[in-house]
């Protein structure tokens, strides 16, 4: 980690005037630039905003204003949150000279706040993807792991941090999007519960399910932009009224006595024994912290995936029908107006969001709506009264974030069904609306990085994030 | 086979989505294996029980959901234009949809 790699010490240092925010901007860019070539996070930067939050951050120093939270933090953005003014691709060719003509409501609120936007990181296109590799713009490198995916779909946002290119990012997480890529370069990665984060601005993937969240360098930083990011938006019909507390206050309070729930169906088959492990030793720390540790069961985890892919696919097929060459995005012309769209629409989507887009629009169509979709929507209840009946008894429950460790680029891009499957012990918690936090659990071998997922029950921000700041203070990363 | 090469066609067609004949065959039979696996939902009897179509209740959204009708400046027309492959301001421009 660099020096000035964590909110508190960079607004600290701009605070006493031991650095400006320009030069904490600059020295960023400066490392971009160094290693952006070799890992790909970044897709574009955007300097001249950058440098006129940082002068703003500055001239508050220089006049003795009180400064805000984030004052002077650098801190990058997934493309498919929308930054005005600067061009936003969702990692996809049909969006490639895209350049939004207002901002998400995380990045009002985060410059609000003080943060310094240096730019916008790749992405599996239009969230869709596990490993980075369905970027239109390639593949991005682990900067943890090298060789191997940096987890996705938000892996630029992860391997920006992970690699010090960023004191923190956001992305976005409709299956594990935020989580998993967390868990693969080693660093914390929150997603809270639906509602809880708005979603203006954000380009829809799947609307039930998408959320946006912070990545970090400690739990503290994550709690610090969830607070930031948090609260109702008149712009976001379903961004709720239910009060933000103050996440970071919670913090290093004991957790003596939490009841803890293992799920056993998250430890079965397909899980990595390596993962297994160090989850195992993970639990155990949070005991020796004195948590009350109990097996729970959550009988229809076995269907998520599956009831995932008819959900996540059904609504991407609608939401993805906008991309039609007329209101944005190059064009391919045709006899017809129908002729164009379809001509434009197969040209700009890659592989991925094409299977998405004929598999959700299948599960939707006339004779297999109740076969799929709504046999999808009643399981989807199933799994959320699971959670509901398990978090009767518990405060919060403990799985692994990915059965797997982060695998080499380009092992499982030919299996879109195996790739899905590494999803499993996160759609879940997607499905049912819940926050969940993946933190550092220590490295296989003492190379390849584990990630432990704490999930809590709707709107139990706060629990999550003390349990994970009990979890990191205890060692949890070294494990 | 749970989806066939028709059935693709079909839905391609209603997606408005351009695919190759190389596309259509790997597509299908990627799809077809996703279908099967999907298919073990069979196994759970959900004849009593309420779809979800979202996670949110009433009460988290109740003031979400109604705002006043109030006009609000927005003024990005020229903007969003700007970007369009094709466009006439204030007009987007597609081929002719309509004969005469």
């Amino acid at each position: 980690m660099s020096e000035l790699a964590t909110i508190s010490a960079v607004r600290d240092a701009v605070a006493a005037k031991k650095t400006s925010a320009r030069e904490v901007a600059t020295d960023y860019f400066k490392r971009i630039a160094a290693r952006n070539g070799e890992l790909n996070a970044y897709l574009t930067l955007c300097e001249e905003r950058a440098f006129r939050q940082a002068d703003r951050v500055d001239a508050m120093v220089a006049t003795g204003k009180a400064l805000p939270p984030l004052a002077g933090v650098p801190i990058a953005v997934k493309d498919v949150i929308s930054t005005r003014g600067v061009r936003s691709t969702c990692g996809s060719k049909i969006l490639t000279n895209y350049i939004p003509p207002y901002d998400a409501t995380a990045i009002t609120r985060l410059e609000a706040a003080g943060a310094v936007i240096l730019g916008k990181t790749n992405c599996d296109e239009f969230a869709m993807g596990s490993s980075n590799e369905n970027s239109a713009y390639g593949a991005v490198q682990n900067p943890a792991a090298r060789g191997c995916v940096p987890g996705g779909s938000s892996g630029g946002s992860a391997a920006a941090v992970a690699a010090d290119l960023a004191v923190a990012s956001l992305g976005t997480d409709t299956g594990g999007s935020i989580r998993q890529p967390g868990s693969f370069c080693g660093i914390p990665a929150m997603m809270g519960s639906y509602g809880r984060v708005s979603r203006y601005g954000l380009i829809a993937f799947a609307s039930s399910l998408d959320r946006i969240g912070p990545f970090a360098h400690n739990v503290a930083d994550v709690a610090s932009i969830m607070k930031i990011l948090a609260g109702r938006d008149p712009n976001d019909s379903t961004s709720t009224t239910a009060p933000v507390e103050d996440y970071s206050a919670t913090l290093g309070k004991p957790v003596q006595g939490m009841k803890i729930g293992i799920p056993k169906e998250y430890f079965g088959a397909g899980i990595d024994s390596g993962v297994r492990e160090k989850v195992t030793a993970g639990i155990e720390l949070l005991r020796k912290q004195g948590c009350d540790v109990r097996e729970i069961q959550m009988p229809h985890t076995d269907y998520a995936i599956a009831t995932y892919y008819i959900i996540a696919t059904a609504e991407a097929s609608s939401n993805l029908a906008r991309y039609d060459g007329v209101r944005y995005g190059p064009r391919v012309e045709g006899d017809s107006l129908i002729a164009m769209y379809r001509k434009t629409r197969g040209a700009g989507f890659g592989p991925e969001v094409k299977r998405r887009i004929v598999l959700g629009t299948y599960v939707l169509s006339a004779g297999y709506y109740d076969a799929y979709y709504l046999k999808g929507q009643k399981v989807r209840a199933l799994i959320a009264e699971d959670f509901r009946k398990a978090f009767a008894q518990v405060d919060a429950i403990i799985t692994p974030t990915s059965p797997v460790p982060p695998f080499k680029l380009g092992e499982r891009v030919d299996d879109p069904l195996q790739m899905y499957l590494a999803d499993i012990y996160t759609v879940t918690g997607s499905l049912a609306g819940l926050p969940g936090i993946s933190v550092p659990c220590g490295r296989i071998g003492g190379k390849l990085p584990v990630g432990l997922q704490i999930i809590g029950p709707a709107f139990g921000e706060a629990r999550v994030l003390q349990l994970a700041h009990a979890f990191e203070q205890a060692g949890g990363a070294t494990l | 086979m749970k989806i066939s090469r028709e059935d693709v066609l079909r839905v391609a067609e209603l997606a408005y989505l351009e695919l190759s004949e190389a596309e259509l065959e790997k597509y299908r039979a990627q799809i077809d294996e996703i279908l099967e696996y999907i298919g073990k939902l069979n196994e759970l009897d959900t004849t009593n029980v309420q779809p979800m179509a979202q996670v949110l209740t009433d009460d988290q959204t109740a003031d979400a959901t109604l705002r006043e009708d109030l006009v609000v400046p927005c003024a990005v027309a020229d903007e969003v234009l700007h970007h369009a492959s094709d466009a006439e301001p204030p007009y987007f421009r597609v081929p002719k949809v309509i004969e005469r």
